[in-house]
Formats: structure tokens, sequence, C-alpha cells
């Protein structure tokens, strides 16, 4: 199963790179990877576009997806309940605020990412800390609080869009806060990609341990299970994902809802089998997005549109062809 | 050696639940805890296991009080089957019952072969391996209980504690768990089960314990604890306890459901 994912993934990758409005053919495509590996630049205008433009994009897309995928998927066992997407404790709220203060401000390209993880990872601690000064641990109460934390930051986001009064200030902002990685450049990619890895490794370690925690708390505690510690690794991991995942890519919704259910049906529920292949699924699914998003137009098409047209009526259509019982 | 639970009490705000309790749970004994609705039995055994904590008092293990062991120690002295639970997400039963190994293995570790195998020795133990790869939202309510005590199994600890493992049961599988409790205890377990049964308690034999309305607990064997006037007193209804001839099997039952329908009536003098 792995397996066959992994090679559908590597074909999708290899499509990817040879689409575009200067378009390839895939023994070129390899051709110009064996020469980069083996250190021989020819430095033509194809291998440019290749490693400059589109290489960096996919793997971005690769990422992006699978992170939002994991920690949708971490999300859901940890709190029980397969209705939770990442965004439960708000990190794209934050992130939100942090990249429309940024683009408000008039900082530049480079600095929007950095301004939009500190507001995803404030908007967590502030979600987990409310339930602490209010002296209420339940997870009724996280999810409450989480609500009021993004009830402010959209608001605060609101009026930045009414303040700003420049047409492109106002377009910047739509367009970020719908998805995009027209930006992306390798600087991002080198780092994001260390914090994408020890999340990921992190959280496949403790998959085990979020199969107890998904039973109950009470079960998980009988078993010697601490609680405590383990719900704390499990959310710091998978917001730290979730937030550097949408600082480089704006907030895209969606994904990490869906596409852990798409894995339980491959897999099952359980989760040392669920979070790699709901990583696969999602990196696959964002790179098709993604390439569909450069390719159907002559410009550029937000991430979340097509997520929701292209994705929707395909879950609808896997979910009747399944006769699938989610909860 | 017992687990000594001394002057316990616990309160959910203002309301006082559990009362200066003191009591022994002892190995290779079974104890019937008994109550009616909110005596606060499910809270006992939730401080017991260390998923609420007391207001004031201890529970003592080897001369340490609870509060010095890590979940991983509470875990591998204490097994607890909780009333059935329906999970959110689907496993197999061998995938829940591995579960039970937890205290063997390490936060980032996963279940070997050898967990595995130890799982599969008590499926086997408790007559289930046929339920093994099934999944575990689509067995019976019977089925679930000997599957969750399965696991508790998996943990060997000292101690099992059930939470009303007769509720939601129907009445075969009732017995056939109840024969279960005892036969734990007679392989070395002590065994602490809550029910609404006074009935089961008598069958069982062993230890019994009463919590009434108040909070306040008493605490001795069965067959010497349990009698009519008690009984009747804490469930605020009309019941008798009677020898079934030529056995020495106690049974416990209402003898009617109002004045004046049956024989017993005139013979006894209840509330």
């Amino acid at each position: 199963m792995l397996l066959a994912i992994g090679i559908t993934l590597f074909l999708f990758v290899l499509a990817a790179l040879t689409m575009g409005r200067y378009s390839m053919n895939p023994f070129d495509v390899l051709r110009a990877i064996h020469a980069r590996v083996t250190d021989i630049p020819t430095n033509d205008s194809m291998e440019v576009i290749l490693f400059r433009i589109r290489l960096p994009r996919v793997i971005a897309s690769l990422l992006v997806g699978a992170a939002l995928s994991m920690s949708g998927a971490v999300y859901q066992s940890t709190f029980r309940n397969p209705l939770i997407s990442p965004d439960l404790l708000r990190v794209s709220s934050g992130a939100s605020m942090g990249a429309v203060v940024a683009i408000f401000w008039g900082a530049s390209f480079q600095a929007i990412p950095v301004f939009a993880f500190a507001g995803g990872i404030m908007a967590v601690l502030l979600a987990t800390s409310l339930p602490k000064i209010l002296r209420n641990s339940s997870n009724m109460m996280l999810v409450l609080s989480g609500i009021v934390i993004s009830g402010f930051m959209s608001s605060v986001v609101g009026v930045m869009m009414m303040l700003s009064r420049e047409q492109d200030q106002l377009s910047a902002i739509v367009f970020w806060q719908m998805g995009s990685l027209t930006r992306i450049n390798y600087s991002q990619l080198v780092v994001v990609t260390p914090i994408f890895l020890a999340c990921i490794t992190i959280m496949i370690l403790i998959s085990w341990r979020l199969n107890i925690l998904s039973f109950g708390e009470q079960e998980a505690l009988s078993v010697g299970v601490n609680i405590k510690r383990l719900r704390w690794i499990a959310i710091a991991c998978a917001s730290l994902l979730t937030a550097s995942a949408v600082s480089i890519s704006g907030t895209i919704g969606w994904i990490g809802l869906v596409i852990p259910h798409f894995g339980r049906l491959l897999c099952g529920s359980d989760n040392t089998k669920l979070l790699p292949i709901s990583a696969l699924l999602g990196g696959a699914f964002l790179l098709v997005i993604d390439t569909i998003a450069r390719v159907a137009t002559t410009f550029e098409l937000p991430l979340s549109i097509l997520v929701g047209l292209i994705g929707a009526p395909f879950f609808a259509w896997l979910l009747h062809r399944h006769k699938v019982k989610i909860i | 050696m017992s687990i000594e639970v001394r002057s316990l009490n616990f309160s959910y705000g203002p309301r006082q639940v559990l009362r200066d309790i003191i009591f022994d749970i002892e190995p290779a004994q079974t104890l019937a805890i008994l109550g009616p609705n909110g005596s606060g039995k499910t809270t006992l055994l939730n401080i017991i296991v260390g998923s609420l904590a007391q207001t004031s008092g201890s529970i003592i293990y080897e001369g340490k009080t609870f509060k010095h062991f890590n979940p991983r120690k509470m875990a591998q002295l204490v097994g607890y089957v909780p009333q059935t639970i329906i999970p959110v997400f689907d496993y197999s039963v061998i995938d829940y019952v591995v579960t039970g190994c937890a205290p063997q293995i390490g936060t980032f570790e996963r279940p070997q072969e050898k967990h595995y195998d130890i799982a599969m020795k008590y499926i086997r133990e408790m007559g289930i391996e046929h339920l093994a790869e099934k999944s575990y939202r689509q067995i019976s309510g019977g089925e679930r209980q000997q599957v969750s005590i399965a696991r508790a199994l998996a943990q060997c600890p000292t101690y099992i504690l059930m939470d009303e493992p007769t509720s939601h049961l129907d009445f075969g599988n009732q017995i056939r768990v109840l024969k279960t409790i005892r036969q734990l205890a007679q392989s070395g377990f002590g065994v602490v089960f809550t029910t609404h049964n006074p009935d089961h308690a008598l069958l069982v034999g062993g230890k019994a314990a009463i919590i009434d309305r108040s909070g306040k607990l008493t605490f001795g064997n069965s067959h010497q604890l349990i009698n009519e006037a008690l009984l009747s007193e804490l469930y605020g209804v009309a019941l008798c306890i009677k020898n079934i001839e030529g056995s020495d099997r106690k049974i416990c039952f209402a003898p009617y459901l109002s004045k004046g329908e049956n024989e017993y009536e005139d013979n006894n003098e209840h509330p």
C-alpha cells in the first residue's frame, strides 16, 4: 500500500515537473536531474525553470499537503473527534492575522511568513492558556477558547482590511487568505523543512500511543499513559507543523479535515499506518491541486478555490462509492 | 499486600460524595461495591485508578501512598475495565487488547511480536480467539466486556477494577461475567466490581462494600453484611433475602411491586 502510493507520488512529481507554460518531456527532466546530481551543470533555460521555479514549488506542495493532513489526523485522534481540523486551536486565524499585519505595514515579502508563523503560534498559545487561566482543562473548554481567540483575530483582520486603502494591499491579503505557493523559494524551504521533519518524526514515534489516547482518557490512563504529557506533545507538534505550513502557503482549508478520512478508508484507524499514509495522500493531493493552479489558466488560481472545486466533488464521489460510515 | 483505603473524602464542589471511607482491597479476593444511583461507586473506582483526586485521605500500597506512583506503575498495579465504551475510531480486537501492554512499552515505541503474543494469550484465556481480528465496534456488548477484561489481564496487574461489568448485558452474559470474576480471584487477582444487583454480590460471595446516600461506606463479608433491613433502607424499596432450601445459596429479590400481591407480605415487615 505504502509502496503503491509512493510510486504514484513519484509519477505525479515527474508529471508536475514537466507541466507548465514551458513544457518539457519527462526524459529531459530526468536527464537534467541526473546532470545536477552528478554535477555536470548545463545551465540552459530549461534547467533554470526546473530547479529555480518548479522544483521548490513541487517540494513545497508536498510538504504543506503532508503537514496539514498529518496534523489533522493527529488532532482528530487526540481530541477523539473525527470532525475537527488542524485549525481547532486557530493556527490559521493567528497566521492570517500575522500575515495581514505584515502586509498592512508594508513588510517585505520575505517577512510575511515570519509574521504568519509568529501569529499562528501566538494563537495556539492563547487558545491553550485561556483554559488554564479559567481553571477548566476540559477539551470542550479548549475548543471554546479557540473560538474566542479566532473571533477576536478575524475581527482584527477585518479592521486591517477596512483600513488598507491601496487596492494591491487588499488583493494581497485576500490572495494570502486563499492560499498560494507562487512566492515560494528555497530560502523558505530551508527554514521550514527541519521543523517539518522534526515534527513528523515525533508524531510518527508517538503514533501508537495516539491510538490509546483515541480510546478515551480514562482508557489511556488505566494502561499507564501520561495523558497530559502525550497530549501536550501531540498538540505542540501538530500546531508547529500547521503554523509552518500556513506561513509559506497561506491558509488552505479542508485538506487537514478530509485527507485523514480518505486515509482511514485505505488503511483503517491505526495511527501507525494512518499518519504516514495521510502524509503521502495529502502531499499528492496538494501537488495535483497546485499543478492545476499553475497550468490551468494564464493567471495563478488560489489553492483554496481549487481544493473546494475539485476536491469536494471528488470526495463526495468517494464517500458515495464506499458507502462510508465515518463516525 | 492489600490496598488500604484510609479516611477517604471526596466532594464535587460543595456536595460531599464520599465520607470518611475506610476499607481494604485484598489479593485473591472479590469485593462487590453496592450503592444506589449517584452514591459514588464509580467515583470511588476513579479515585483508586487515579483519574480523580480525592479531597482528603489516602490510598496506601506497600507502605506508600498512591500519589507516589506514576501512571505506568499504577497501571502495573491496577487494571481497569470501564463500562463498555464504543470508541470513535475503529480498531480490531487484537489491536485494542494489545494496548494493555502499554506499561511495558516505551513512549516512542510500538508493540512487538511478544506483546501481541501476550495479548493473544489472554484473548484465548477469555475464550474469544474467534473475535481477535474482528472490528471492536461491531462485536456485541457481552463480547466487548470480555475483550475489555482481556485487555486488563494483558496489563498483568495485581488488582482488577470493573465498573458495572454486568450492566448492558443479557442474563446469560451477566452470569458468565460473575463466573469470570470469581475465577480471576481464584487465580490470585484482587477483583473489585460495582453492581446494581445485590444478588450478584451474594452469588459471587467474598467481600462487599455498601455506599449509602450520605456517602458512608460499610465493609464486610458479603453474606454477613448484606441483609434485608440494610438493603431495603439503601434502595428505598421492600427487598427479601432467602435461603434456597438444600443449598447455601442466598437470594435477594423484590417480594412484590405493590403491597398485597403475594405471600411474603405477611412474613416480612418493610418500610
